[in-house]
């Protein structure tokens, strides 16, 4: 198994009280709360903190695009992996994702994952994302296009990466005489793309096409759903597609925290895993779907089972449900081995600071994890998985 | 351009209108003529007409089909409705039937209508429109357009009013007036939707208190799609459209609640300023939907400028 450090970025100033006001910090939370001395401090101790993963033997490490919140601040995750690409040395800089569909030009996009490809000498992941629904109403971009738009844009920086130029893109939404990418991607045919998703039937359809068989990465859910939607991965490509899926295609992002026992770590990282989830990602449900997002069947099947993934959260109900795995490291290990015996995937990208949690317990959790777990998980692979059983896969 | 021609305010009974020229039989059909002077198919199709209940039928328009109810006899009335769709015959168009045969579509990519591969955007929208006018053979039309309708009334009539007598525009979208924000309709949730949309705390209330089946909660997703598609960006207007305002070359009534919060009156001041000749009507104690909130005084302002316009 690979194992990749992932770090959202937060504004860990966050006024803390913001909800007396505001709905959410997404979108409409004013920027003048952005302190940029603050901002200057946490982009560099962040990447300290990427770096030292590095150091620590991570198999990668990912950054992520979010725009015009507190969340993460990284409306620009090439601006990072830029950063880290010549801070590392051997790791996989993983970008998850790139929301290129966002864009009017995704091929500026396209040229900048090809720099940082050539620069690393071919240690690129590449993200592909739509966003959240939130980032429809931040960049002005149609949620009702969102699917053809970023199916669309897949298909010409693709392209643009593996096709000799100069050729004519002639699409819906993107429209391009001259398509002659400077540089070409280092690797071939193209950097490894993943697909990170909070949990979507027409995303998994879509990685898992015979010409893709992209990595799809299922991110904060509860562990049943995260089976359920792994197991669908396995599903559509042996049903629908006529192949047996590998387990590169699979991954899970968690986040995950280690101290020196049980108690200890719940002390440790409880109220800041309990900010992400109840300050940090929380969004009213309008925000979280504009029209179109989501297709009509997955709207219905959202509506249908009220799922949610914001707001109310407690360190227990987090752990119990499995969304989040803390720990002692003996905990963990065992954890996240069982785990992967139950789903099988290939990589797990771990959340290992999230919301405030401070540089003196991230840097611990980041060297307690390396020491203590990650070496078990690194050395486990299909052997360890029990096997995929067909009536365990997502509705 | 064929201009709508003066006569006096149609009667149920009594509607004059001109000879129907060859191939326009579903024109014909769907006059108010009298039954008597006609022949026993235009007959029965006329009764049907007359009955007090409105029809709802299916009609095929450029390979779609497309939802229609319509109920009363005289001048043909085309409601184009607004964002949220129309759930059912309401009040308002018993009322207008009493004068006029009003005809009420659910849009394309709206409630009970197809959704077009085709269909991408307002320009789209209001083509359709004109093939439908077409399709139905529907002469001196008068048009009627609430919000999200009101914008596509307008894309239509800036294109040709060759079909169009009168033009009536109820909290109108499709400009915008710098520094005057409409509401974020995308961005709020039930209750603040119900609050903007009504000044009578009763209809909030009912609004509020209303349970969707998922039938209805479908048909309350397909809406929103369809109105992100043609709205979304940018929010509800076409920035183009106030260059073409001075092609329409009909009589224009505008008509605005003075309370609306989702798209201000403002708006109806501009739109005044923008068509040359038009009328703006102002109902008090009103929000975004005059025809529900304020059914009576809406139809009233509405009959008695089409009453002019006929």
């Amino acid at each position: 198994m690979k194992v990749f450090f992932f770090h959202l970025m937060p504004y860990a100033y966050l006024d803390l009280g913001y909800q007396r006001e505001y709905k959410s910090v997404w979108i409409n939370y004013p920027n003048t709360n952005f302190d940029p001395v603050k901002g200057h401090e946490l982009y560099n101790r962040y990447l300290d903190e990427l770096e030292l993963a590095a150091e620590l033997g991570y198999d990668g490490i990912c950054v992520n695009e979010h725009h015009q919140n507190a969340y993460g601040l990284m409306p620009s995750p090439v601006v990072m992996a830029s950063a880290l690409s010549r801070r590392t040395k051997d790791c996989k800089i993983a970008i998850l994702g790139s929301a290129f569909c966002l864009r009017e030009h995704p091929l500026t996009v396209a040229e900048e994952h090809a720099m940082i490809d050539v620069i690393t000498g071919g240690r690129l992941i590449s993200g592909f994302v739509r966003g959240i629904g939130a980032e429809y109403f931040s960049m002005g971009v149609n949620p009702a296009l969102s699917h053809e738009r970023h199916t669309e844009a897949h298909d010409l920086v693709v392209q643009a990466w593996t096709r000799p130029g100069p050729f004519a893109f002639e699409g819906k939404h993107y429209h391009f005489e001259y398509v002659n990418v400077w540089p070409r991607p280092y690797q071939k045919p193209h950097p490894k793309i993943w697909c990170p998703s909070l949990g979507s039937v027409e995303t998994i359809e879509w990685s898992c096409h015979p010409d893709r068989k992209y990595t799809y990465a299922q991110n904060y859910s509860p562990f049943d759903s995260v089976l359920r939607y792994l197991n669908l991965v396995r599903e559509t490509c042996e049903k629908m597609y006529g192949y047996t899926a590998s387990s590169e295609q699979i991954a899970w992002t968690a986040p995950i925290y280690v101290a020196e026992t049980d108690e200890q770590a719940v002390a440790e990282c409880g109220v800041h895993m309990e900010r992400l989830f109840n300050l940090f990602l929380q969004l009213p449900f309008e925000l979280l779907f504009p029209p179109g997002y989501l297709t009509a069947e997955s709207y219905g099947r959202l509506i249908k089972h009220k799922k949610s993934i914001t707001g109310g959260a407690t360190i227990e109900s987090l752990m119990s449900a499995g969304i989040v795995v803390v720990g002692s490291p003996d905990t963990v290990r065992r954890t996240l081995i069982e785990r992967h015996k139950q789903a099988g995937f290939g990589s797990l990208t771990c959340l290992l600071q999230f919301a405030t949690l401070p540089r003196d317990l991230t840097e611990k959790n980041l060297r307690l994890f390396a020491r203590e777990v990650m070496p078990a998980l690194q050395a486990i692979d299909d052997r360890n998985y029990a096997g995929f059983k067909l009536r365990q896969a997502a509705e | 351009m064929a201009r709508a021609k003066k006569t006096s305010r149609a009667k149920p009974a009594k509607a004059k209108r001109a000879a129907p020229k060859a191939g326009a039989k579903k024109a014909v059909r769907r006059s108010a003529a009298p039954a008597k002077t006609r022949a026993t198919s235009a007959k029965a199709a006329v009764q049907t007409f007359n009955q007090p209940k409105p029809s709802e039928s299916t009609i095929e328009v450029l390979g779609s089909k497309i939802f229609i109810r319509r109920g009363g006899v005289g001048e043909p009335l085309l409601f184009l409705h607004g964002a949220g769709g129309i759930p059912m015959w309401l009040p308002v168009f018993d009322q207008l039937a009493k004068n006029y045969h009003v005809i009420v579509p659910d849009h394309p990519l709206f409630g009970r209508s197809d959704v077009p591969e085709w269909l991408d955007d307002i320009s789209d929208m209001a083509y359709f429109y004109l093939d439908l006018l077409e399709k139905l053979d529907l002469r001196n039309v008068h048009l009627v357009g609430n919000s999200l309708g009101g914008w596509i009334a307008l894309e239509i009539a800036v294109r040709s009013t060759a079909r169009i007598k009168s033009l009536t525009l109820v909290s109108a979208a499709g400009i915008h007036v710098k520094g005057v924000p409409k509401a974020d309709i995308f961005m709020m949730n039930p209750e603040e939707t119900a609050r903007a949309l009504f000044v009578d705390d009763k209809l909030i209330q009912q609004m509020l208190a209303m349970q969707p089946t998922p039938e209805q909660m479908d048909t309350i997703y397909k809406n929103r799609i369809a109105t992100a598609k043609l709205g979304w960006q940018p929010r509800l207007f076409n920035p183009k459209l106030h260059k073409w305002l001075h092609r329409i070359n009909v009589p224009t009534h505008i008509v605005w609640g003075d309370s609306d919060k989702i798209i201000p009156p403002t708006y109806g001041d501009a739109f005044k300023k923008l068509i040359s000749g038009s009328k703006l009507t102002v109902i008090p104690n009103c929000g975004h939907l005059p025809q529900i909130e304020r059914t009576q005084p809406f139809v009233s302002a509405v009959s008695s400028f089409l009453a002019k316009a006929a």
